[in-house]
């Protein structure tokens, strides 16, 4: 499966959009053209068997995990005093359920002001078949490929520097004020917030913009072009590269931690030192002159 | 106070005195005064800290010079190993010194404990009344208290003295009057931005023209009016006409604009509505608080939350306030779409954007909706604005 | 004054300091006096005495981070160019190579990546204006506890606030000027609390920005007056309250020989003069190490300066937290009339509040003494429970102030917490009223259960954890007298009330002074009388005559107190 991914990532999109055609016809679905991401593995009819295969699997793990919340076909649930339960599928597209459930925010845990990052209930293989058939359920944004968001696909060094840079004005711009200047989070209203960067792998920080998860805007590709979104992913990389040029970074929450630092170290060890220094020395017992 | 024996004034002491004074307890030596082997372990020990510290400036200056610092300088543990090893290394010098002079008093300096008499913190009475004899002689002598003339025409010039004091301060800087009239600049003073009608609505840091169909619901762009980035109409301006140092600061701190795609039937207010394209709307992105650029958008609620102090507007409702310390509704830019298809504002903001000034004329929504509409509602027309619903 | 101080240093020693022959140290000496007359204020000063205990030397963190402050400061001006001409970045971080920044950002840089041991220094300045105002907090609050603040301290007290308000004002300038995105916004905000000053705002942030924000005027105007302005008015103020300090002579804790009258301690030379240099290296020192291991304002990760951009994490340093936890939780009041708008939202919290507090804060040593009539010299210090109304109020401001403080960082708590920010901001409203006052109460009662103890000690001594058992089978606790050094120190304390008491009003009531005395002292408890002390040692007597056996074996309670060691001695023996 590792395999195919990667050689999904050598195609480019445009070759693979009649074959996607090809597989919603086969599947009978009255959908348009939106599968055109992840669907098409490297070679002709073989594969499209795979992908109604890999549809019809993640029915199956759908029907098991998700359609509880979701809906027997993904349309969304809501409890009997109109509360959403799960919203509608159709149409979020594979990036959507490749970052939900890739992160392990699906499944959902428990309620709450937000779902949680954990560690994925689903191999790799299990979230590619359910993309596939969330992705058969209305058109949405695909799976991006590596060239997509890997920051070593650039061609050069230099290239890659500029991206960095225009990546980092479009971060401080369009991201920082929700994730922090480092990246680290920051909080939103009612109990949300936004998560830390850092060690989200890159495909997932380009879904996330694709898509918008939870309360996080979307940041579309008619909003930032798909090379500026690289270009974000390699600032992101760069900062995470970034070696502490002044030390212990502190978190990276800015002037709270810091002050937190001046009280409890600075002053904390210069109290100590004044302890130390008026502190009486032990005494002898014996008197001057006679010890001698 | 004590009633002063000899002229002088004392301390009054604690009255009560419920146990008498044991005195000054019997001073007890340390090992080191009485012990030749402990001064002496004493005495190597304050020198290898003096000696620790020379090590520790030896190897600062090692590590000044074999070092790089900076972005191509070594890396020891993730951190930059020149600012450590410098830092380390002239910590550690100053530190053993300090260590070392300190253990050098406790250690071996006279420790015994001396008093002092403590004198009250004012003269003798002989003193204070001389000195207020003085100072009543010299007023005597002046006149002053019986010159009441000279005495309040003195005040009264000397109190004058301050007006030139601020006077002098004047040209500091044009008030907001002197920019607002002159208009120096694109957009000068408080009451205005850089927004006209037709100017288009940009991306901010790539500078490039926004069509509606870019956009899809939930999608939120930080925007610029187009010249920002020197262009108008996406051709570039003339040398003289692109903004430059400060005129172009001021005018991005006054025109920064949010720009959300929300499902037409979220929003709200009518004149949200009247002043959206396609569900798309346009709000100042300067918080009507203390001015803080405010980006934290909620896609679900279109909430946006301000980070330095958590003021929370409504988008679908004329940018209402719905939490937070800021009094007053985020200003919508009215938008339109230009004939090649693209975003633009259909005037400058209808009212000041950023934080409250007392010489602000404060109007509700509905008002401010309506005098634009009275002023600009026609002009508008031509970016296919057509009043609805109000 | 008829006392003659230089003949009355005494030893409580053996061996009296003695007079050393004529040294060149002698003659250096007299060269020097016969040449500017310093043998007169040395004989003074030179062997004055300064009482040894660790509290006093937090006002001493603060004098010699101030000393760092400046000797870091002038390195950092040899590179800093405080201008807001603008400049394309060509330095070695390459993220922001070829981006348009002002020179003040860009030598900002160059001071952190290309001046070998400038980041060190830059950190080192940071880390050391923190300390600073920290370390003015310490002390002011160990003044206060301790009632040292009282006549004839109450102007240097004065001094003190300045000082404390000045140092906050220096390092807001200071982390100002670096022009990155964090300060920038704060510069912002500073904007915009001018601009709620009602009538004069909009001409006092235009005067300040040299016309509309941001201009390109207040990076060199705030250069001049973090350089220049307010370090020449600290160094005038800390002269002066050292100066205060020596003419003072500093107060003591109460003990055996230690009177309102004397001071016990040792001399400035050579012992205290060596303890303070030494703690000047180790405040230099610690300071360097942590600049070079704690990262602080890492300022090209904010970019420099874009009145369009913003971070999450927007706070000011902490000692700017409060006030801006303040705005943070304040109602959204504004009210327009007649084409005017009054901002009471910024106006009452950043203005008006500090302003307040800060009075309040200055006068604290004369509503103090107009409330007891406490007129006399204070030179002993009190011990914060025998003050239970002033602890008190100290803790109470201390909770409002760590309120105000939590609430400036109530994003972080939400994230940290798990929690929702707006039921913070909620519940913090509340608490800014409720909790000073909990806080106030909890202090007082608690104070005053400390003196109850304190009595309990002196009548009957101190537990020393023994249980005996009478031949009737009854079972009691050991109790031992106290050291009698102890007992001395304990019982220094003033009975009653301090000042005479106001008449009563034309209308039989108490005056409003006569009733905040009464609410002052209500409760407090009083040290023993001599007749209760003389009952309780007459029982005392009494059972020791009772367990008088038992003096001398190995669990006789006098292995707690040193009376009686019991190194070589079994705790079971065949006694």
């Amino acid at each position: 499966m590792r395999f195919l991914n990667r050689s999904v990532g050598r195609l480019s999109r445009h070759r693979r959009r009649p074959f996607a055609g090809l597989v919603l016809l086969l599947l009978a679905l009255a959908l348009t053209g939106g599968l055109y991401a992840l669907l098409s593995p490297a070679s002709s009819a073989q594969s499209d068997q795979t992908e109604a295969d890999k549809a019809a699997k993640g029915r199956a793990l759908f029907l098991v995990s998700c359609s509880t919340c979701h809906g027997q076909n993904g349309e969304g649930l809501k409890t009997q005093d109109g509360k959403l339960l799960g919203p509608s599928l159709i149409g979020v597209g594979a990036a959507a359920v490749d970052f939900q459930v890739g992160t392990g925010r699906m499944p959902m845990a428990q309620p709450g002001a937000q779902v949680q990052a954990k560690d994925p209930s689903f191999s790799q293989d299990e979230i590619d078949e359910l993309a596939a058939y969330v992705a058969s359920l209305g058109a949405g944004p695909a799976i991006p490929s590596k060239n997509d968001y890997d920051p070593s696909t650039y061609e050069s060094d230099k290239a890659k520097q500029e991206a960095v840079t225009l990546g980092g004005q479009i971060f401080l711009t369009n991201c920082t004020a929700c994730h922090n200047f480092t990246g680290a989070g920051g909080a939103m209203p009612r109990g949300g917030y936004a998560p830390r960067l850092l060690d989200t792998d890159p495909k997932h920080i380009y879904e996330a913009m694709l898509t918008g998860p939870q309360s996080m805007d979307t940041f579309s590709n008619g909003n930032i072009s798909p090379q500026e979104k690289k270009a974000v992913i390699a600032y992101i990389e760069s900062m995470r590269e970034q070696p502490g040029y002044g030390g212990f970074s502190l978190g990276g929450l800015g002037p709270v931690s810091e002050g937190l630092f001046a009280w409890v170290v600075g002053i904390g060890v210069l109290v100590g030192f004044a302890v130390w220094i008026a502190a009486h020395t032990t005494r002898s017992t014996k008197k001057k002159g006679t010890a001698q | 106070m004590t009633e002063p024996h000899d002229g002088s004034h004392e301390i009054q002491a604690y009255a009560d005195e419920l146990l008498p004074d044991p005195g000054l307890e019997e001073h007890h030596w340390r090992p080191t005064d009485v012990d030749p082997k402990a001064e002496r372990r004493a005495e190597r020990q304050v020198a290898t800290l003096f000696t620790l510290s020379a090590i520790c400036t030896i190897l600062f200056v090692v590590s000044y010079v074999t070092l790089k610092t900076g972005t191509d300088g070594q890396v020891w543990l993730g951190w930059g190993a020149s600012n450590l090893t410098l830092g380390l290394t002239v910590g550690g010098a100053l530190l053993f010194i300090g260590t070392g002079i300190i253990q050098y008093a406790r250690k071996l300096m006279a420790d015994e404990e001396l008093v002092e008499l403590r004198h009250s913190a004012s003269s003798s009475k002989e003193d204070q009344a001389t000195t207020v004899a003085a100072l009543q002689a010299s007023l005597d002598e002046s006149g002053i208290g019986r010159r009441p003339l000279i005495r309040n025409s003195l005040i009264g010039a000397v109190g004058l003295l301050g007006v030139p004091a601020v006077v002098f301060l004047k040209d500091l800087g044009p008030t907001n009057h002197d920019v607002t009239e002159s208009q120096p600049y694109a957009g000068a003073g408080l009451e205005h931005t850089v927004w006209k009608s037709g100017m288009r609505v940009v991306r901010d840091v790539v500078g490039t023209p926004i069509r509606p169909g870019d956009l899809e619901i939930g999608d939120l762009v930080n925007a610029e009016p187009e010249i920002i980035f020197g262009k108008e109409k996406g051709v570039s301006l003339e040398e003289s006409e692109v903004l430059e140092g400060a005129p172009l600061q001021i005018a991005k701190s006054k025109a920064a604009t949010v720009l959300l795609r929300m499902n037409p039937d979220d929003i709200v207010s009518p004149e949200t509505r009247n002043w959206s394209v396609d569900g798309i709307v346009a709000y100042s992105k300067i918080c009507t608080h203390v001015g803080c650029p405010i980006s934290l958008n909620e896609r679900t609620t279109h909430h946006l939350l301000c980070p330095c102090h958590q003021s929370t507007f409504d988008l679908a409702d004329s940018g209402k306030v719905i939490f937070g310390p800021a009094g007053r509704h985020l200003p919508q830019l009215p938008l339109g779409i230009d004939d090649e298809g693209f975003l633009v504002a259909l005037s400058d903001y209808p009212e000041p954007v950023g934080p409250s000034y007392w010489e602000r004329n404060t109007h509700s929504v509905r008002d401010i909706f309506e005098d634009w509409q009275d002023e600009n509602g026609q002009a508008a027309e031509q970016y296919g604005y057509k009043e609805t619903d109000l | 004054m008829s006392v003659d101080t230089s003949k009355v240093a005494s030893s409580n020693g053996t061996t009296a300091a003695t007079a050393s022959r004529p040294s060149r140290l002698g003659a250096l000496a007299t060269w020097s006096d016969e040449r500017l007359g310093l043998a007169a204020m040395g004989k003074k000063n030179l062997r004055k005495i300064f009482p040894d205990h660790w509290s006093f030397m937090l006002g001493e963190i603060a004098l010699w981070s101030f000393v760092v402050l400046l000797l870091s400061g002038v390195f950092l001006t040899l590179w800093f160019q405080p201008s807001m001409g603008e400049t394309t970045y060509q330095g070695s971080y390459a993220p922001l190579r070829g981006i348009e920044m002002s020179d003040a950002y860009a030598s900002t840089l160059h001071i952190s990546f290309e001046v070998r041991g400038g980041l060190l220094m830059r950190q080192m300045h940071h880390w050391a204006a923190m300390i600073f105002i920290a370390g003015m907090m310490v002390h002011l609050l160990r003044v206060f506890f301790t009632g040292a603040h009282r006549k004839p301290r109450e102007l240097n007290w004065v001094i003190g606030s300045l000082l404390l308000l000045l140092g906050t004002l220096e390092g807001f300038t200071g982390y100002s000027l670096p022009d990155d995105l964090l300060s920038g916004t704060g510069i912002r905000a500073a904007d915009g609390f001018m601009k709620s000053i009602p009538i004069v705002g909009t001409y006092i942030s235009f005067f300040l920005f040299g016309g509309e924000f941001p201009g390109d005027s207040i990076i060199p105007r705030l250069y001049v007056i973090h350089v220049l302005l307010i370090p020449g008015l600290l160094l005038g103020l800390i002269a002066a309250h050292m100066l205060l300090l020596v003419y003072h002579k500093h107060t003591q804790w109460a003990g055996p020989g230690r009177a309102e009258t004397n001071v016990v301690g040792y001399p400035m030379l050579p012992n205290y003069i060596s303890k303070m240099t030494g703690f000047f290296f180790t405040v230099f020192g610690v300071t360097a190490i942590m600049g070079g291991v704690l990262s602080i304002n890492p300022v090209w990760k904010f970019g420099p300066y874009d009145p369009t951009k913003v971070t999450a994490g927007s706070q000011p340093d902490w000692y700017m937290g409060w006030p801006d936890g303040a705005l943070r939780i304040m109602p959204g009041w504004e009210s327009h009339f007649w084409g005017s708008t009054w901002s009471w939202n910024i106006f009452l919290p950043v203005i008006v509040l500090p302003g307040l507090l800060f009075t309040v804060l200055l006068l604290l040593p004369f509503l103090e003494s107009w409330i007891t009539g406490d007129k006399r010299e204070h030179h002993l210090l009190q011990r914060p429970r025998n003050a239970p109304t002033r602890t008190a109020t100290m803790v109470a401001l201390m909770t409002l102030y760590s309120m105000f403080w939590l609430a400036g960082g109530n994003d972080l708590i939400a994230i940290k917490l798990h929690s929702s920010i707006n039921n913070i901001s909620y519940a913090l409203r509340a608490l800014v009223f409720v909790a000073p006052v909990v806080a106030f109460y909890i202090t007082r009662r608690w104070c005053i259960s400390l003196q109850r103890h304190d009595n309990e000690t002196l009548l009957h001594g101190y537990e020393t954890g023994i249980i005996m058992r009478s031949p009737e089978g009854e079972y009691s606790e050991r109790h031992l007298p106290l050291d009698p050094a102890r007992a001395y120190a304990m019982t220094v304390r003033d009975r009653g009330r301090a000042g005479d008491d106001d008449e009563l009003r034309p209308d039989g009531k108490p005056t409003l002074r006569g009733r905040l005395r009464t609410l002052y002292y209500d409760d407090e408890v009083q040290k023993p009388t001599t007749e209760e002390l003389e009952e309780a040692h007459h029982h005392a007597e009494h059972e020791a005559h009772a367990v008088a056996a038992l003096e001398g074996h190995s669990a006789d309670g006098h292995q707690f107190d040193g009376h009686h060691l019991t190194d070589d001695e079994p705790l079971r023996g065949d006694h």
